[in-house]
């Protein structure tokens, strides 16, 4: 398990979430899809302390605020989707494309 | 083989594997432990190289958090059961396309970029180090983490709150009954 296996395993993970956050219509299964790319970011913070400057805490730091982001999209993604789903009864991402360029 | 080699890939399959299976089944209750699952899978492959302190905590917050997710996918999925099995997808072509496309140029670079060589050890006690690092060096990263939480906290709560009568400028039409 060297460096390249867990790099592996992030970019897997990154874009299976990819996938789900391209593709999904309803809004819950769009940020499902965002927490796995977070997840493989998480993944390839700690391979990287680990494989290549285990001596300093930076990649730890890294890894604590992607976890902290995680959380952190997933309470302000339900904010805004009980809001929209408050004002406009939108529960999947077609009927919310007020920022379409 | 090591013994620790065998776990990581088991772990590293198995969270793969249930990544993808959060975009295939149809019930929501299952897609949801899917992705427990995978991240889980994350925090116990974290326990393998040493980092017992940030593994347990990623299991306990997405424990916890998947809970919470469980929840709001009853509320807002117009399928939770999957018990009519229906196509929630859109830009059916292009997203697997662009996935696997971002999936081999990663691979790609995984493999083909000249890594640095590992300076130095991991210190006795990971926790210890990254406590006194976010106490100290690191502070700023703590400061800027917390004041983040303040504001999501609060910016939920307003984005949630039921808007009363006299907010907004424009009537709210009643909502119609039986709802």
């Amino acid at each position: 398990m060297g460096l390249q296996a867990f790099l592996l395993l992030a970019a897997a993970l990154f874009s299976v979430g990819l996938y789900g956050a391209l593709s999904q219509q309803a809004i819950v299964m769009l940020m499902m899809g965002l927490e796995l790319m977070i997840n493989g970011l998480i993944v390839a913070g700690g391979a990287f302390w680990y494989h290549v400057a285990p001596a300093s805490a930076d990649g730890q730091v890294l890894v604590l605020v992607a976890v902290t982001v995680m959380a952190l999209e997933m309470a302000m993604g339900f904010a805004v989707t009980t809001a929209i789903f408050r004002a406009r009864d939108v529960d999947m991402t077609d009927d919310a494309g007020d920022l379409r360029g | 083989m090591t013994l620790q080699s065998v776990a990581f890939w088991v772990l590293a399959v198995l969270s793969a594997a249930s990544g993808v299976a959060v975009f295939v089944v149809d019930s929501m209750a299952r897609a949801t432990f899917a992705l427990l699952t995978s991240l889980v899978g994350v925090g116990l492959v974290f326990l393998l190289i040493d980092l017992s302190y940030l593994g347990v905590l990623i299991v306990l917050m997405m424990v916890m958090e998947m809970m919470v997710m469980a929840v709001f996918m009853i509320m807002y999925m117009m399928n939770p059961a999957g018990l009519m099995p229906m196509k929630m997808v859109h830009n059916s072509r292009g997203a697997p396309l662009i996935a696997a496309g971002v999936f081999l140029l990663l691979v790609a670079g995984v493999f083909l970029a000249p890594w640095p060589r590992r300076r130095g050890g991991p210190p006795a006690d990971p926790t210890h180090a990254l406590g006194l690092s976010i106490m100290g060096p690191k502070m700023l990263v703590m400061m800027v983490v917390g004041v983040a939480i303040l504001a999501t906290m609060i910016s939920t709560t307003v984005l949630a709150t039921h808007r009363g009568r006299y907010d907004g400028d424009r009537p709210r039409p009643r909502p119609e009954e039986g709802r």
